[in-house]
């Protein structure tokens, strides 16, 4: 199942990475190289195996459903790179 | 008088408590160090000498009235991963260039409560992806340490390599540092340093810049096996903030130190040899198990049938977890923000490609590859149920061994710009280390010996889940045995 350069650009698009169209042949390339390493796991037998999500065997915790923090907007706020009136600014998405 | 800046930290925490010297002085030593080597080793990306010298002022007040923390007026580095209220977090990317946390991890907020002074933020792999701190936004890191038969450039290895260098190279007494496949282990084998990953939710990931959630987990590299114990008891806690945290209590692993190793059994997995290893790593590794073995220990060989499948089922779940991580890098709310774009997705990808380097970009499009449609079953699932049978691999020996001896990595330090060539290469630093990761396991480096060119190498001793009490009795003893006091000549 080798990558090509169509694939690198629709996966680049999936990452949302803007890839040279120059860039997408080298990096097929690479990806292959990775890919094909991978493909040794295929030699694994995993009939009836559960996939392993997590090394914590703990059930997650609950707590309380109150609020436990916030009201920091200044802070929410202070490494946006655009923002004005408490509010993140970002490019027009609707028409 | 003794240099302040060659201690250890037991030996500098005896210290302040003494009154021998004090907090400001031994915090302006490693200033003066630091401003002397960082413009070759790189290791700080920041420093923070003002707010370090208040840090150890009001220290030594504390000390002064009988007070203070376990840490208490000892001046540590803090690897840039780790949010630092009010001080720049990058983890070594662009991406996060000018980032000033509103907040503090976790991790970094035991430290200070526990007295500890901040000397700046370290180096690292962009992300903590790399192996040899390559990728790093900041360039490469050298490593203190240099071949008798070269005058190459080494790197401390990766990703915690900022820290390894600066434990070596007396730039702090200790740092913390975090491990997705191998990056504590890894840098402190290359540098002659300890370094230890606990298991899996002994530390918060809060406040940690995520790369790959069920496998990141935070830990110390010190210059001593007793360092790494003292350190790592500061570093854990339970953390309600992270889901993962496990709530136990926090143990006195110093308590393991002294107690020898006489009755235990130490597994020697015959996997753990791999093709091409140098000669040099298994005599390494072979006289790590004759002073085990002198020491009482009782050997036994065990076969972990999945090992060769751990970097290749790495290189899978941690890309994958890193493209879902790293999609809140957006360009929006904080980070990098593109100034030319045509439209809301051409934002994101225009930001996303200047503020991310080349192997952040390659593993974040492999992530997003093994995660697509029509290939998540192929890759990410399988991988998933290997990394099980990896995880079962240990279950399956625990009934007969009570930890598990290894070497760290396949090789010493190599040369900066030796491995990048290509990636798969540079992934095979991990092949002993990544094991841990994927079953969620502590382990640790203990600097063992010197190669031929008198550059360090580490063993690497795997415990039981929770059993960091083991692990350090085991590394106690290889570090009394190995009797390691080689240092760098310094040539910085």
């Amino acid at each position: 199942m080798a990558i090509d350069a169509a694939t690198v650009r629709k996966v680049a698009h999936l990452a949302r990475i803007k890839t040279p169209e120059d860039r997408l042949e080298p990096l097929a390339q690479e990806l292959n190289g990775i890919l094909n390493w991978i493909e040794q796991l295929d030699e694994v037998d995993i009939d009836g195996v559960e996939p392993m999500t997590s090394n914590v065997s703990q059930p997650l915790r609950l707590r309380d459903d109150v609020v436990t923090d916030g009201d920091k907007v200044a802070d929410v706020l202070s490494n946006a790179p655009k923002s004005a009136d408490g509010f993140f600014v970002v490019p027009k998405v609707v028409e | 008088m003794t240099d302040l800046t060659k201690l250890t930290l037991k030996s500098a925490i005896d210290g302040l408590k003494a009154r021998d010297f004090s907090s400001e002085e031994i915090t302006r030593a490693f200033i003066a160090n630091i401003d002397a080597a960082n413009p070759v080793l790189n290791a700080y990306v920041v420093q923070t000498s003002d707010k370090a010298l208040d840090m150890a002022r009001a220290s030594d007040a504390r000390l002064a009235r009988g007070e203070g923390g376990a840490l208490e007026g000892a001046p540590l580095g803090v690897k840039d991963l780790f949010c630092t209220d009010g001080v720049q977090t990058t983890a070594g990317s662009n991406m996060l260039r000018g980032f000033i946390p509103p907040y503090e991890s976790t991790v970094t907020a035991n430290l200070w409560a526990d007295g500890a002074v901040m000397l700046g933020k370290l180096n690292m792999d962009e992300f903590a992806m790399g192996s040899s701190n390559e990728t790093s936004a900041y360039g490469p890191v050298k490593n203190p340490w240099k071949s008798k038969s070269s005058n190459a450039d080494l790197t401390p290895g990766g990703s915690s390599g900022g820290s390894a260098s600066a434990v070596s190279g007396d730039l702090c007494l200790a740092a913390t540092a975090s491990d997705t496949g191998g990056s504590i282990r890894q840098p402190a084998a290359f540098t002659g340093t300890v370094g230890i990953k606990p298991t899996y939710g002994r530390a918060s990931r809060f406040g940690m810049v995520a790369f790959a959630s069920s496998l990141d987990q935070a830990g110390p590299i010190t210059r001593t096996v007793e360092d790494a114990a003292i350190l790592l008891h500061s570093m854990c806690s339970f953390d309600p903030r992270d889901s993962t945290s496990l709530d136990v209590e926090t143990p006195d692993w110093t308590a393991s130190l002294g107690k020898g190793v006489k009755g235990l059994r130490i597994g020697v997995p015959r996997e753990y040899v791999v093709d091409g290893m140098p000669a040099e790593i298994q005599a390494l590794w072979d006289q790590g198990v004759a002073w085990l073995g002198a020491a009482g220990a009782e050997i036994v060989e065990i076969s972990l049938p999945h090992t060769k499948y751990a970097l290749p089922t790495y290189y899978i779940v941690a890309p994958a977890e890193a493209s879902s991580n790293l999609a809140r890098y957006d360009g929006m709310r904080f980070g990098h923000h593109a100034d030319h774009f045509t439209s809301l997705n051409d934002l994101y990808e225009e930001s996303r490609a200047e503020g991310f380097g080349k192997e952040v970009q390659r593993r974040l499009t492999i992530g997003a590859y093994v995660l697509s449609a029509g290939f998540y079953d192929a890759f990410y699932v399988k991988a998933l149920k290997v990394r099980r049978r990896i995880a079962q691999d240990f279950d399956n020996v625990w009934d007969r061994v009570d930890a598990i001896l290894t070497p760290s990595t396949p090789s010493a330090a190599f040369a900066i710009g030796d491995k990048q060539i290509d990636p798969v290469t540079m992934y095979l630093n991990d092949v002993f280390t990544v094991t841990a990761n994927l079953a969620g396991l502590p382990g640790i480096s203990v600097p063992a010996g010197l190669d031929s060119g008198g550059l360090p190498l580490g063993l690497q001793v795997i415990g039981k889940a929770l059993d960091e009490a083991t692990v350090f009795q085991v590394a106690d003893v290889l570090e009394q045995s190995a009797a390691f006091t080689a240092r760098p000549d310094k040539w910085w």
